[in-house]
């Protein structure tokens, strides 16, 4: 059921949503020695990075091209400059990722042809790699700005060789730094070589230093991101994002690569697909190790089946995140009464149809658009058993009184948001455990009898 | 070490004392490409407003602005809950091409219908000037139509920095004051300003003057209400705190009002205990207020000297770095931190004035090094430099602490818990402890070396 469109205007109130160029900057840091710069108000790099860390903990360096009125007035030109200079400096980057924000758009700057002006001009010989994005605030969400990016440095700097390479792309989306990691485990158990974009695994989830490190190390190389025009396959997750321009269609149009579009792959249906692409792609089978921790997964689901069926669940977040969750909840059993989400794609009730078996004909309010006080209103009316989603969510769980499983981005009130694996086996083991055991523990806290045994 | 450069536009924006002579450049806008730890317009204009609970505060834009600003703050109401809710014209692109006035104003009249709130505060974000959206206007009309004050705040993020903000906001809040019935203030009343209520600190703080025998009219904007801000122009003194934020009011007040207005903090024994004294001073022809503040004083600082002499013997000789918003701030910190016995070796600030880093300067000892709107590279270089064990600072400033292995103390206004009064000063010394002294550092790969694990074991 699809709750029609508002007939009157009511603003947003506690967004689901957060802007365009916050995205890019994830995917920016997950390039190799790269430094993302915001081009617009000090403000919004700052918003950004306030945002960024205290969701990973770490220190996030975000420039900003710092627009004063003149600026606004004369174009940002001179600003973005100064800030190239400033950050090459500084940081010694091996790129540069710049992303626009409302004013900039608004005013009308070229920040193409002003790059292209900059690099005219430019006499060092020394220059790092410049690639920018356009994120206007006002339009789409922060993973609008997420896929953008990763479709502009694409864009920018993939090219085909003269001879194949082997290893396959791969554009897994917003997920975890350990979402990452565990990808790229799987790629190594396949033995296969891969180039994953981006890859904030290690800058968004690094150690203690012994010294400052101006860039943190890891993410994808420029040699890495220019080779990905030379493989034989690219891999997408997202079905929403199958029906968008991304970077893996890009690739499939310039340089004939096959680009295999498939969901977030959350749960065993969904990861299956996953694997069955894997296998077609690299011609070998699947390794032991992940049947195995299949095979254990689905030991577990056999096992606590029982205390999650027809368990009620509110989910929100981006549109293909909720899309893979609905898609797990409903394998093992749990309805998931409400998905909502702040992106608004048109496709999002469809993609839903295609995760949920007869979804028509099930109590399941989908809300795209939506904003957290009309999810707080329909997850009153959906009667959840808890919710799960960002810890935005977090006085709506409160209010109700019902236990909120905390995912995805951001995570501002818990420690470890960047190690939650979300995809593959491992990742629906751990969401599954989770569910079970809250579930229970609900159970077990709410009787006088207090069993020590399920 | 890849070393750490200083831009060249930067350097006289960092003194390191002893060394050269005072020449100090600041209040400048940040330069582009350095990572300055300072947000915007809005931000300034955000935070001061903020805390006042029982009005709606608006943010006409695209999303991104509320987002990041949704219940932000720590700071406590003791009624109405609304400042903790994020409103948001949410303006998209045909907004951006055909103008977001009616957005604006459908929004208002929505919002107020809903929630009912005594006074509304729209913030203008970066492109509303630019798309020509006549604010001003929007908010007379609402406000004639639905009887509550409706006011614009011209934080547009590019135009100035975050103090233009504060300004902004101070310029909103003047609207309002002045607007409400003085009957039967007492002689004895002040407004305490640049007081937020981070973790209650406001409480606290109204207490203590009550105790001296004072009436509070309005807390600037610490669980503020806007019938109080309305009547405060009765009270008899303006006390501010925090440097920056609310000066401007107090000057307009002063001029409009004759109020006039002293400058406190309530950081740290000495500071704290200034600021009971300095209005016990102002209201010298009644001697029982001196007489109330001497008592107080007193037994509140009987109460937490044996914790601080414990905390004292812990980190006395412990070396700290301070990186704040407002400069006034740091000097309390330097003093508190001197109480706690530890030694202060670099100071700075976001957006301090050339007096406010002379002052900073006189207080320092030889070799702190002093910085005006630091970036993290450089806060950074420093920390190491001069083996720092302790940063006090923001959300921002703590990863990069954690990750050089030094501890931290949050005194920015996310943080949960009250460092102000005395009580406070107690739990600052319990927030230095609990991380300069935690046994985790000894994993810190700056202390090299591994102390468990090699031939540890039983064979």
């Amino acid at each position: 059921m699809k709750i029609p469109a508002k007939e009157e205007y009511t603003p947003t109130q506690n967004a689901c949503k957060l802007c365009s160029p916050l995205g890019a900057s994830f995917v920016f840091k997950g390039v190799a020695n790269s430094v993302p710069l915001l081009h617009g108000s000090q403000g919004c790099s700052t918003y950004i990075r306030r945002y960024l860390i205290s969701h990973f903990n770490e220190p996030i360096d975000i420039a900003s091209s710092n627009f004063t009125e003149e600026t606004a007035i004369f174009g940002g030109g001179a600003n973005l400059q100064l800030a190239i200079q400033n950050i090459i400096k500084q940081y010694e980057p091996e790129i540069i990722g710049i992303a626009s924000t409302c004013l900039s758009e608004t005013i009308g700057d070229d920040v193409g042809m002003m790059l292209r002006d900059y690099k005219k001009n430019c006499t060092k010989e020394k220059q790092p790699e410049i690639v920018s994005v356009s994120t206007p605030s006002y339009s789409g969400t922060h993973i609008d700005g997420f896929h953008a990016a990763v479709r502009s440095l694409v864009d920018s700097l993939s090219v085909k060789g003269n001879k194949k390479a082997k290893h396959i792309n791969i554009f897994p989306g917003m997920l975890s730094p350990a979402d990452f990691r565990y990808l790229k485990e799987i790629f190594d158990d396949f033995k296969t070589d891969y180039v994953i974009l981006p890859d904030y695994s290690d800058t968004f989830d690094g150690p203690l230093w012994t010294e400052y490190q101006k860039i943190p190390e890891g993410g994808t190389t420029i040699g890495s991101i220019t080779s990905m025009g030379n493989a034989p396959a690219s891999i997408e997750f997202g079905r929403i994002l199958g029906e968008e321009e991304s970077a893996g269609k890009l690739l499939k149009k310039r340089f004939e690569i096959p680009c295999f579009s498939m969901g977030i792959p959350m749960g065993i249906n969904e990861t299956d697909i996953f694997f069955d692409a894997l296998e077609i792609i690299t011609g070998k089978a699947t390794p032991e190790k992940h049947i195995k921790e299949r095979n254990r997964l689905i030991d577990s689901y056999a096992d606590g089946h029982k205390y999650v069926f027809e368990a009620r669940a509110a989910i929100y977040g981006e549109e293909d995140l909720i899309v893979g969750l609905a898609s797990f909840l409903s394998e093992v059993g749990i309805l998931p009464v409400l998905c909502a989400s702040g992106g608004k794609s048109g496709h999002f009730e469809k993609k839903l149809g295609e995760v949920i078996p007869d979804l028509k004909n099930k109590e399941i309010t989908i809300l795209d658009g939506a904003d957290f006080m009309e999810i707080g209103e329909a997850v009153k009316t959906a009667n959840p058993d808890f919710l799960m989603g960002n810890s935005k969510g977090y006085k709506i769980a409160q209010e109700i009184k019902k236990p909120l499983i905390r995912i995805g981005f951001p995570i501002h009130d818990r420690l470890g948001g960047a190690r939650i694996i979300h995809v593959g086996y491992r990742g629906a083991q751990q969401l599954f455990d989770t569910i079970s055991n809250t579930i229970i523990a609900s159970k077990q806290d709410a009787s006088p009898v207090g069993y020590t045994y399920m | 070490m890849k070393s750490i450069g200083i831009l060249k536009e930067r350097e006289r924006q960092i003194y390191q004392k002893g060394k050269e002579a005072f020449d100090m450049t600041c209040e400048k806008k940040s330069l582009a490409g350095s990572i300055s730890q300072r947000a915007c317009v809005f931000c300034g204009s955000r935070v001061v407003l903020y805390p006042i609970a029982d009005a709606l505060h608006l943010i006409h834009g695209p999303i991104g602005c509320a987002s990041y600003t949704w219940d932000i703050r720590g700071a406590l109401s003791s009624g109405p809950q609304l400042h903790r809710m994020s409103f948001s014209t949410d303006l998209q692109e045909n907004n951006i091409i055909f103008g977001g006035e009616k957005k604006l104003y459908q929004a208002l009249i929505k919002l107020i219908d809903l929630y009912n709130p005594n006074a509304a505060f729209v913030y203008a974000t970066c492109i509303i000037g630019i798309i020509g959206d006549d604010i001003d206007s929007v908010c007379r009309r609402v406000s004639k139509e639905k009887g509550i004050p409706v006011l614009p705040v011209h934080s547009e993020g590019f135009k100035g920095t975050k103090k233009d903000g504060y300004k902004a906001a101070c310029e909103a809040l003047a609207q309002l004051v002045g607007t409400g019935s003085i009957k039967s203030r007492s002689k004895y009343s002040l407004n305490i300003m640049g007081e937020f209520n981070i973790a209650g600190e406001a409480w606290t703080i109204k207490k203590y003057y009550e105790k001296m025998g004072l009436e509070v009219s309005a807390i600037f904007t610490g669980d503020g209400r806007v019938d109080k801000i309305k009547r405060s122009h009765g009270a008899k003194l303006n006390i501010v705190q925090c440097s920056g934020s609310m000066l401007h009011l107090a000057k307009i007040m002063e001029k409009k009002y004759g109020i006039p207005y002293i400058r406190v903090s309530y950081f740290g024994i000495e500071d704290m205990s200034k600021a009971l004294y300095d209005v016990a001073d102002f209201f010298k022809d009644n001697l029982e207020i001196m007489k109330k503040t001497r008592k107080l004083v007193k037994e509140e600082i009987e109460v937490i000297f044996p914790g601080i002499k414990k905390y004292k013997k812990i980190l006395s000789g412990k070396r700290a770095a301070i990186y704040v918003g407002g400069a006034f701030k740091a000097f309390s910190m330097i003093k508190a931190l001197r109480t706690l016995g530890m030694e202060v070796v670099l100071a700075g600030s976001q957006t301090g004035n050339e007096d406010d880093y002379k002052l900073l300067r006189d207080m320092c000892e030889d070799g702190t090094v002093i910085v005006d709107d630091a970036n993290p590279l450089e806060l950074s270089k420093y920390c190491l430099e001069k083996k720092v064990d302790l940063f006090v600072g923001g959300v921002k400033e703590r990863p990069m602490a954690y990750k050089l292995g030094i501890g931290f103390c949050d005194h920015n206004h996310e943080r949960k818990i009250s460092l102000a009064g005395y009580n406070g000063m107690i739990n600052f010394a319990k927030e230095v402890y609990s991380s300069v002294t935690s046994p985790v550092w000894q994993f810190a790969p700056k202390r090299k070396g591994r102390k468990g694990g090699k031939g540890g074991y039983k064979i």
